[in-house]
């Protein structure tokens, strides 16, 4: 459903992609992990047409629809992917939330952007999306000023889930949660994306969340795309000397 | 009808970390395993049994030769096949039970084995009759493994790699910390997948479960002294 071809990217002199491919299909959690600067949040910014590669192209391919290049596309229609069909969870996710505006809001607005406008339904469905990611509904209409980490990144999920989209976009989205806080909102992740059969791209530096989560890695290097396969064989049978460096740095996968 | 058929297979590691070294473990190995058949794989501590076990699985990437499986109804070479092809094969044909279970947290035991038996109305009635019978208690079905022992956690991981139902079954020391009733269970369990027609490649320590489920013994020999 996602396919991208000799994607290259430059920060000045610094090289953040260099010929790197990517095929996603529908359904599958692929992870890509390295280090900070490996290039793999400038990747998954590319993928998602929200930074223009300055060499290749990334294709979407709508169910039975036609292929459509990413970067190529208008911006209405960009826009409007972002709104239902895609998702994007920050790792911050106060960069995604109106801080503002009250929990099921943030939720209700994005039904309403997606264009939905019955009221009471929009406040059902916030409400259910609520207790999907194990938010106390009596919240409802708390701002999400006076939630802690882990319950802002739950409700950022929400929000980001409540179009029921077909691909998500995840950057760290455990990164900065204190461990306990992680392996619940992980095994929400790994419930719901099930569930939904939602798409994933998931960058993260932690490999026992790739573990958990993903069928499929690609492992970055200075831009470039080092190694891939499998998640069992990638962290089992690493071949690159950078893979093997990193599945060596951890305890226990 | 022959339900695995390796030819040739080659594997080693390259420890980049360690200067390079170059450590090669499989080399030229064959083995064929018909449905209803179950081989044991044998020999020494360093023979290559697990290596062999998690090639046939595609964990472990061949370097030469091939793995054909039986996948519906045709053979599949899992040295040659793509990510989604080994996905699909291990979905429908090829089950693996490890050592140890990798707890996931806060999924419960039943969950565990049930998203393994299948997405029909009966799975987790499947799945509740698995672990009852490997002597997990219903009391601890709705909770999380993680608190579980050793030999618990083994059951509930044999109870999900039973419940799928995989033409092809491969199973790593399955009863390395299971006491003798337990183990009276697994031998029964092997047995009647043997006879709805399963293959059943594994890592037998315990010589008494070996020769009770066993075939044929596959030896083995680490490569210098083969060499």
């Amino acid at each position: 459903m996602l396919s991208a071809r000799g994607l290259g990217f430059r920060f000045g002199s610094i090289t953040a992609l260099e010929a790197v491919d990517v095929d996603l299909w529908p359904g599958e959690v692929l992870a890509v992990v390295g280090e900070s600067g490996s290039g793999k949040t400038t990747l998954l910014h590319v993928l998602a047409g929200r930074l223009r590669p300055d060499a290749g192209q990334v294709w979407y391919r709508e169910p039975d629809g036609p292929r459509t290049e990413v970067h190529a596309m208008p911006l209405p229609l960009l826009r409007r992917l972002h709104r239902s069909d895609w998702g994007f969870v920050e790792q911050d996710p106060r960069q995604a939330l109106r801080m503002d505006v009250s929990a099921g809001g943030n939720v209700g607005e994005r039904l309403m952007a997606a264009g939905a406008r019955h009221y009471g339904r929009i406040r059902a469905e916030a409400a259910r999306w609520l207790a999907e990611v194990e938010i106390d509904v009596a919240r409802i209409d708390d701002r999400p000023t006076t939630f802690s980490g882990g319950m802002l990144q739950r409700l950022q999920i929400a929000r980001t889930l409540v179009t029921e989209p077909r691909l998500v976009f995840m950057d760290e989205p455990t990164g900065g949660l204190d461990v306990s806080v992680q392996a619940r909102l992980l095994d929400l992740i790994r419930t719901l994306v099930r569930r939904l059969g939602i798409a994933v791209v998931l960058v993260t530096h932690d490999l026992a969340v790739a573990r958990l989560l993903a069928a499929r890695i690609v492992v970055m290097q200075r831009g470039r795309v080092v190694e891939d396969g499998l998640t069992d064989q990638v962290l089992d049978d690493p071949r690159h000397p950078y893979t093997q460096l990193l599945v060596s740095s951890v305890l226990a996968t | 009808m022959t339900a695995i058929s390796v030819r040739g297979l080659g594997k080693g590691f390259t420890l980049h970390l360690q200067g390079g070294l170059r450590l090669a473990v499989l080399a030229g190995v064959s083995l064929d395993v018909a449905a209803g058949e179950c081989v044991a794989l044998a020999g020494p501590s360093g023979a290559g049994k697990t290596t062999l076990l998690r090639a046939l699985y595609g964990t472990y990437r061949a370097d030469a030769g091939a793995i054909l499986v039986r996948h519906a109804g045709r053979m599949v070479d899992l040295a040659a096949a793509d990510a989604r092809t080994i996905l699909a094969v291990r979905a429908r044909t090829l089950g693996y039970v490890s050592q140890f279970l990798r707890v996931v947290p806060r999924v419960p035991a039943l969950a565990i084995v049930a998203e393994a038996a299948g997405t029909d109305a009966g799975a987790e009635a499947r799945a509740r009759a698995l672990l009852l019978r490997l002597a997990i208690p219903a009391a601890l079905h709705r909770l999380a493994p993680a608190t579980f022992s050793g030999g618990e956690q083994q059951r509930v991981n044999l109870a999900r790699g039973f419940a799928g139902a995989h033409p092809i079954l491969l199973l790593d020391e399955p009863t390395s910390a299971l006491d003798a009733a337990n183990r009276a269970t697994v031998v029964a369990m092997v047995r009647e997948a043997k006879a709805a027609g399963r293959a059943i490649v594994g890592i037998f320590h315990d010589e008494t479960v070996r020769d009770a489920v066993a075939d044929r013994v596959h030896e083995m020999r680490p490569l210098r002294e083969a060499a």
